[in-house]
C-alpha cells in the first residue's frame, strides 16, 4: 500500500512511524540488553544508579569467562550435530511421507495424512514423562542419540505437511514425461520431483534447524552429565547455579547461543518466512 | 517392517543400475524384478511412509499409550509400578495446586493468545506498506521467534530484576521526574517485584510468551494480508469507507482462513508452553503461576512421582483433542467448499 492520498505527514508519523518503532524497540530491546549486560563491569551491573542503559567501562571479562571457565564450546558442539543430526533425519522421512502423501494413491493414505497432522498438534509437553521412561528402555539416556530420534517426532509432521503442499505444486505432467522415457517411479521421483522441490526442502530444513537449535525440555529432561547438553540447557542449568546468578557470564551465554541461530537464519530469511506460512496455509 | 527402509536403500541404487551397463545379468534380473514391485503404487507408497510412521510409532503412539498406563500407577523413579486406578487424578482434583494451575493455563492461554493476535494483527498491518528498508525489518521483526526461548527468557529475567534493572530503574526515573515536576516528596519508590509477587508474576509470563509470538503472528498474517487485492481498497475508497471500516469489512473476512489456523496453532503451542515459566518463575512464588507442562515436570522429574507427573501432562489431553478435532473438521469444511 502505497503512501495514501490526503495523508498529513503528522498522521502518518502517529499512525504508523511512531507504533512501528515503538514495535521494534520492544521487539528488540532484549538483545541490546544482553549484549550491554554481557560487556558491563559488575562494578556498572550491580549498581542501581547508573543509568542501566549504557557501558562506560566495557570489558571483555564475561566473554572470556564464558569460554574458558564454563563448557560452553561444548554445549556449541553438541547442538550443532545434534540439530544438524535431526534436521537430516527428520528431513528424509518427510520428503519420502511427503512425496508418498501429495502423489501416490493406496490404501489408507488418506488416515496416515491425519496421523501426520495429529502429531503435528501434539506438543512434547504432553509426552516428555513416559517418552523418558521408552528412552531409558532404549538405553539412550544421557545419550545425543536420545535427542536426535526424539526431535523428529515434532520436525517430521511439520516437514511432511510443508512437502506435501509443495510437492502439490509441481506439475504431475513432468514426471510422467520422464516415465514414459522409461524412468521408474522412484528415479522420476529422485530426478524429477526432488530437485524442482528443493525451495521447499531448504525450508522445511532451515525450520527443522531452528526448532532442534532451540529444544528444551527434552534435552532437559533426557541429558544429564554437564558434559552432554545442549546450550539452552547447559546455559539454564550450569550457570544458574546457587543464589547468586554472575548476570554478566549468563547474558554472555545467551548472547552466544543466540548468535549462530541468527546468523544462519540470516542468509535464509525468504526460506524461514515461507516455511513458516506455508505450515501454516498447509 | 523393519526390513523395508533397507530395501528402499537397494531399491535407489538398483535404479542407476539398471539404467547403467547392466554387467551381471543374474544381478539385474533380480534388480529388476524389485524395481517392478516398486512400480506398485501401494509398495512404494507403504514404504516411503515407513521411517516417518516407524518415529511416530515408537516415540509417539507408543509413549502415549505408556503415559496412560503410568498415570493409572503409582510409579515412582525406579520403583515398580503398581496399578492404582484413577486414584492420581482424584487425589489431584482434591489439591489446591492443581485447580489453581488449571486456572493459569486457561488464563495465560487466553490472555496471550489474544494479546498476540492483536498485537500481530497491528504489526502486519504496518509491515504491509510499502516502506524502506522493508525486506530487513521484516528480517530482524522475527528474531525473538528464532533465537531459544530459554535465552531470551533470561534476558527478561535480568530485566526484571526488582533492584538493579531496566524496568524499576524507569519507573524510578518517572517516579522522581514527576517529584521533580510538582516539587513533592513521594517516599522512596521501590517498584513491582516483577517475579517475586503472584500477581505480577503472572503478568510478566504472559508477556514474554507475547513478545516472543508476535513475530509468528505478523509475518502469519502479512503473508495473508498480501494476497488481499488492492483493488478492493480502492473500491472501499470510492465508496468512502473509513480506515477501520476497510479493516473491519474487507481485511478481517479475506484474511480469516489464514487467522484461524494461525491462532488455533498458537493455541495449542501457548496452552503447553513450558519454557517461559521454567526460566522465569519455575512456578513460584508459592506455585502460583504453575502451567500443567511446568507442573507436571515438578511432579515428575522434580518430586520422581512419575504416575502423577504423567496424570497432570495427560489433563492436557481433552483440551487438544477437542482443538485437533475442531481444525480437522474446519479444514474438511474449507477445503469441500
Amino acid at each position: 500500500m502505497e503512501a495514501r492520498v490526503g495523508e498529513t505527514f503528522r498522521k502518518r508519523l502517529l499512525v504508523f512511524y511512531i507504533p512501528l518503532f515503538l514495535f521494534l524497540v520492544a521487539l528488540l530491546f532484549p538483545f541490546y540488553w544482553m549484549l550491554v549486560t554481557s560487556i558491563k563491569p559488575d562494578f556498572e551491573l550491580y549498581n542501581a544508579r547508573n543509568a542501566p542503559f549504557f557501558v562506560w567501562h566495557p570489558t571483555l571479562s564475561h566473554w572470556w569467562q564464558l569460554f574458558q571457565n564454563t563448557l560452553f564450546t561444548r554445549w556449541a558442539w553438541n547442538t550443532l550435530c545434534i540439530a544438524t543430526a535431526s534436521t537430516a533425519v527428520s528431513l528424509f522421512a518427510g520428503v519420502l511421507a511427503g512425496y508418498a502423501l501429495s502423489r501416490l494413491i493406496f490404501p489408507g493414505a488418506t488416515s496416515f495424512g491425519i496421523i501426520i497432522f495429529i502429531t503435528y498438534l501434539v506438543p512434547p509437553t504432553l509426552l516428555f514423562i513416559p517418552l523418558a521412561s521408552v528412552i531409558a528402555e532404549l538405553h539412550l539416556l544421557d545419550s545425543p542419540w536420545a535427542l536426535i530420534l526424539t526431535y523428529p517426532t515434532f520436525l517430521i509432521p511439520f516437514s511432511a505437511w510443508l512437502l506435501m503442499g509443495y510437492f502439490k505444486t509441481i506439475p504431475r505432467e513432468l514426471e510422467e514425461c520422464a516415465r514414459i522415457d522409461g524412468a521408474t517411479r522412484l528415479q522420476a521421483m529422485i530426478k524429477i520431483v526432488l530437485p524442482l522441490g528443493m525451495p521447499g526442502i531448504l525450508s522445511a530444513g532451515i525450520f527443522s534447524f531452528t526448532l532442534s537449535w532451540n529444544e528444551f525440555l527434552y534435552a532437559l529432561v533426557f541429558i544429564s552429565s554437564p558434559q552432554q547438553k545442549t546450550i539452552p540447557v547447559g546455559v539454564v542449568s550450569e550457570l544458574m547455579k546457587g543464589d547468586v546468578f554472575y548476570w554478566g557470564a549468563l547474558m554472555a551465554g545467551a548472547l552466544f547461543g543466540s548468535i549462530p541461530i541468527a546468523f544462519v537464519y540470516s542468509f535464509f530469511v525468504e526460506h524461514y518466512v515461507s516455511g513458516m506460512t506455508g505450515a501454516v496455509k498447509g | 517392517m523393519k526390513a523395508l527402509p533397507k530395501s528402499t536403500v537397494t531399491a535407489r541404487s538398483s535404479g542407476t543400475l539398471v539404467s547403467a551397463e547392466a554387467s551381471a545379468p543374474y544381478r539385474l534380473s533380480w534388480l529388476a524384478s524389485i524395481s517392478a514391485w516398486l512400480e506398485n503404487e501401494a509398495v512404494l507408497g507403504y514404504m516411503l511412509m515407513t521411517p516417518a510412521l516407524l518415529l511416530i510409532l515408537i516415540f509417539i503412539a507408543y509413549p502415549f499409550s505408556l503415559g496412560v498406563w503410568l498415570s493409572l500407577t503409582d510409579k515412582l523413579v525406579s520403583q515398580p509400578a503398581h496399578f492404582i486406578g484413577l486414584r492420581n487424578f482424584t487425589h489431584l482434583f482434591e489439591s489446591q495446586i492443581f485447580w489453581t494451575t488449571v486456572w493459569n493455563t486457561v488464563f495465560f492461554t487466553f490472555s496471550a493468545t489474544v494479546l498476540k493476535a492483536v498485537l500481530g494483527m497491528w504489526l502486519a498491518v504496518l509491515l504491509n506498506r510499502k516502506i524502506r528498508f522493508a525486506r530487513f525489518i521484516r528480517a530482524t521483526v522475527l528474531l525473538p521467534f528464532i533465537v531459544p526461548t530459554v535465552l531470551s527468557g533470561l534476558a527478561w529475567v535480568w530485566m526484571f530484576d526488582a533492584t538493579f534493572s531496566v524496568f524499576n530503574w524507569g519507573l524510578r526515573w518517572l517516579w522522581q521526574s514527576t517529584e521533580w515536576l510538582f516539587n513533592a516528596d513521594f517516599g522512596y519508590f521501590r517498584g513491582p517485584r516483577w517475579l517475586g509477587d503472584p500477581a505480577w508474576a503472572m503478568f510478566s509470563i504472559i508477556l514474554v510468551n507475547t513478545w516472543r509470538g508476535i513475530p509468528f503472528f505478523a509475518i502469519s498474517f502479512l503473508a495473508g494480508l498480501q494476497t488481499v487485492p488492492a483493488e478492493l481498497y480502492d473500491a472501499g475508497d470510492i465508496d468512502g469507507a473509513t480506515g477501520w471500516q476497510k479493516f473491519w469489512h474487507i481485511t478481517v473476512p479475506l484474511i480469516k482462513p489464514i487467522a484461524v489456523v494461525v491462532i488455533v496453532f498458537s493455541f495449542v503451542v501457548t496452552f503447553a508452553d513450558f519454557q517461559v515459566v521454567y526460566v522465569l518463575t519455575r512456578g513460584g512464588p508459592h506455585n502460583s503461576t504453575h502451567l500443567l507442562a511446568t507442573l507436571a515436570y515438578q511432579l515428575g522429574m522434580g518430586s520422581g512421582n512419575l504416575g502423577e507427573g504423567a496424570a497432570v501432562a495427560l489433563f492436557m489431553f481433552p483440551f487438544l483433542a477437542l482443538v485437533i478435532l475442531w481444525q480437522l473438521l474446519y479444514l474438511r469444511k474449507e477445503s469441500s467448499q
